[in-house]
């Protein structure tokens, strides 16, 4: 019996003009924008991570603040941190070890081709090194890691080795020549693929060669931390913010730099990839809105078209419940239509944009269909469009047959 | 055949009145109707535009109520029925064919013939055989998966012819059945409706045309201004031309 009125609701959709298709662009755009969105989020959220360079390590991170937002961190920064300020904090109680850093745009020639990248500084001390390669997680390729006195060499990223096509088609190796701002440097290392852009196309260098090639004397780029006790992260990260505003001579809240520790800067990522979800949702949930105002739209118009349908439905022994049956099972089909066509164009967005971030952002995320997702997402656009034809097929339920059959 | 007063009566009139309210005015469509239908008759109901004839159509049809009056449709009271009792009625007992045809465009012909029993709850084999026999017999097997549009106005009727007998009801109502056909074609499909009679089905015809009316069956009801004025009964049978016409109709486009 309600088999019929869905075959009988595919004959009548069949035969449905442009207009009735495109009153389903509200539920298409919100379908699509809800399937994209969430089989992207989590990829995004991996992504986004990577490439900000957060990893599980337990090392807190200071930086001086500044009025540009671009280049390297501190680099033009007003009141940049000096190695002063590193020695400071590693005197702190609650602090184990602190590191400075200095990383720089840096014009790398090889192969006869220009390309600016950045610059990174190893301190000379072991202990100290073997910090930073903590933070960056540094896994070797080939070749070998800088070590202390290793002047004159550098370690390159992954991309330098990967990507031959951005060095005249010339993949990097061990022992051959890269000119950094002009001087050449002996390639002693390779690193391994890290999926953030940054990392992937980094040059490394111990401090010496690199305060040679910069002058940035005893400025600091970044501070990094490691706290004497793991356990207590947020300790060392006050005492070092307490230190710092005293130093600055800054008051609470008007900080001139920053001090950050992985978790911290993951949850700042994951705000902000949560308030682009919800602002999405939001667009989904208003076009979806509008979607089913469109269906109300034009079930309501299709009740009034075909009047004289139902007229003769009626005559021909038509209850008034299988009139509304018919229209409303009619309009929940128009939904998951508009749900179907969403889902594809969600999923093939999501794919794309996975495939998207892995080729340009060098991650390795899966590619998933989430089928769970697709299934509610047609099952609520299933539902959409039949509470959306509630009024409709009640109109049309309600028409009387002798009015109906005069069309 | 049965003697008049043995056959039973499929529908009654008793004082039946239809008023609608136009504006201001209430106008009288049916006035004081009283009529009784017998199995088997080939009926009429004549007159004018204007004279109530459409009215006491819907009315014998159950598809309107009447303000005033009482309906006996198989000797039960249908004026107190609800509207899915009536739809429930009509649907298995009444077969209506209209002048326009009134099928439905987006379904096949065949599929035309078959919605009157979904409503009647028949399963999809059953629907498939009893359409194919209707099809059969209104003489369009081969045009059965074509839509109305793709069907000449006579083939349209045929169809309709088909559909109004897919419940197997008891009575036929045809509104102005030829009114949209050529003469010729009218013809056939009168063919038919007479057919249906002579193997038992009761007709009632709603026309303008006396001369249909005359030609084709056994009682007339004149309309005028809502009421009955006359009734007229055929005494002779047919004529031998027309028997013959009847024991094979042929299509005729």
């Amino acid at each position: 019996m309600i088999s019929d009125f869905f075959s009988l609701a595919i004959k009548n959709l069949k035969h449905r003009g442009i207009r009735s298709w495109l009153t389903l662009l509200g539920i298409f755009i919100g379908v699509t924008a809800v399937v994209s969105l969430i089989s992207l989020g989590n990829g995004l959220q991996l992504a986004v991570a990577s490439q900000l360079g957060i990893s599980a390590n337990e090392l807190v991170t200071v930086q001086a603040g500044g009025l540009s937002g671009f280049g390297p961190p501190g680099s033009n920064v007003v009141d940049p941190l000096t190695q002063d300020d590193a020695d400071a904090i590693e005197r702190l109680s609650s602090v184990e070890n602190a590191v400075r850093r200095n990383i720089n745009s840096g014009k790398i020639e090889f192969n006869d081709v220009i390309q600016f990248r950045y610059v990174g500084s190893l301190p000379e001390n072991k202990a100290d090194r073997d910090l930073i390669y903590t933070q960056l997680d540094t896994e070797i390729l080939s070749g070998r890691l800088i070590k202390g006195g290793d002047s004159g060499k550098v370690l390159l990223g992954y991309n330098f080795y990967n990507k031959p096509e951005e060095w005249d088609g010339k993949s990097a190796s061990i022992g051959k020549s890269i000119s950094v701002n002009d001087k050449n440097f002996e390639i002693i290392g390779i690193l391994d693929k890290q999926g953030s852009i940054i990392m992937d196309n980094v040059v490394v260098m111990n401090e010496g060669d690199m305060k040679d090639l910069f002058g940035f004397g005893d400025e600091a780029g970044i501070i990094v931390v490691e706290p004497k006790d793991k356990e207590k992260i947020h300790k060392t990260k006050q005492d070092i913010e307490k230190l710092m505003r005293q130093r600055r001579g800054v008051d609470e809240g008007e900080e001139d730099f920053e001090v950050s520790t992985p978790e911290a800067t993951l949850s700042t990522v994951n705000d902000i990839l949560t308030g682009v979800q919800i602002f999405i949702a939001i667009v989904a949930l208003i076009s979806v809105f509008i979607g089913a105002i469109g269906i109300v739209n034009t079930m309501t118009t299709s009740v009034l078209e075909r009047r004289k349908e139902i007229g003769i439905m009626k005559s021909v022994g038509a209850k008034n419940g299988h009139i509304f049956l018919q229209f409303f099972i009619e309009s929940s089909l128009l939904g998951l239509i508009g749900g179907i066509i969403g889902a594809i164009f969600g999923t093939i967005i999501g794919l794309s944009g996975t495939i998207a971030l892995n080729n340009f952002m060098g991650t390795e995320l899966p590619l998933n269909v989430d089928f769970v997702l697709i299934f509610f997402s047609l099952l609520g656009s299933f539902l959409i469009g039949g509470i959306a034809g509630i009024v409709p097929a009640m109109k049309a339920a309600k028409q009387n047959p002798v009015e109906a059959l005069k069309g | 055949m049965r003697k008049e007063d043995e056959k039973k009566v499929v529908i009654e009139l008793k004082g039946v009145c239809k008023y609608y309210r136009m504006g201001e005015n209430i106008v009288r469509a049916v006035d004081g109707a009283s009529l009784k239908i017998k199995e088997g008759d080939f009926v009429a109901i004549m007159g004018p535009s204007g004279s109530g004839k459409s009215t006491m159509m819907n009315l014998i049809g159950s598809l309107d109520v009447p303000t005033k009056g009482k309906i006996f449709l198989d000797r039960e009271d249908i004026s107190t029925f609800s509207e899915s009792d009536l739809a429930q009625l009509r649907g298995k007992k009444i077969g209506f064919i209209f002048q326009s045809f009134n099928l439905i465009n987006n379904l096949t012909a065949k599929e035309n013939v078959m919605i009157p029993m979904i409503f009647q709850d028949h399963d999809l084999d059953d629907r498939n055989f009893r359409a194919n026999k209707l099809m059969q017999l209104v003489q369009l097997t081969d045009r059965m998966h074509h839509s109305p549009g793709e069907l000449s106005g006579g083939q349209q009727q045929r169809v309709a012819i088909a559909r109004s007998l897919a419940n197997s009801p008891e009575v036929i109502l045809a509104d102005e059945p030829t009114g949209n056909l050529d003469t010729k074609t009218g013809a056939t499909v009168m063919d038919f409706l007479e057919d249906l009679n002579k193997k038992g089905k009761t007709i009632i015809m709603v026309t303008h045309d006396p001369d249909l009316a005359k030609d084709h069956a056994d009682v007339v009801y004149w309309l005028k201004d809502g009421k009955i004025e006359k009734v007229t009964k055929k005494k002779n049978g047919w004529s031998k031309e027309q028997n013959k016409k009847l024991s094979n109709p042929k299509e005729n486009k």
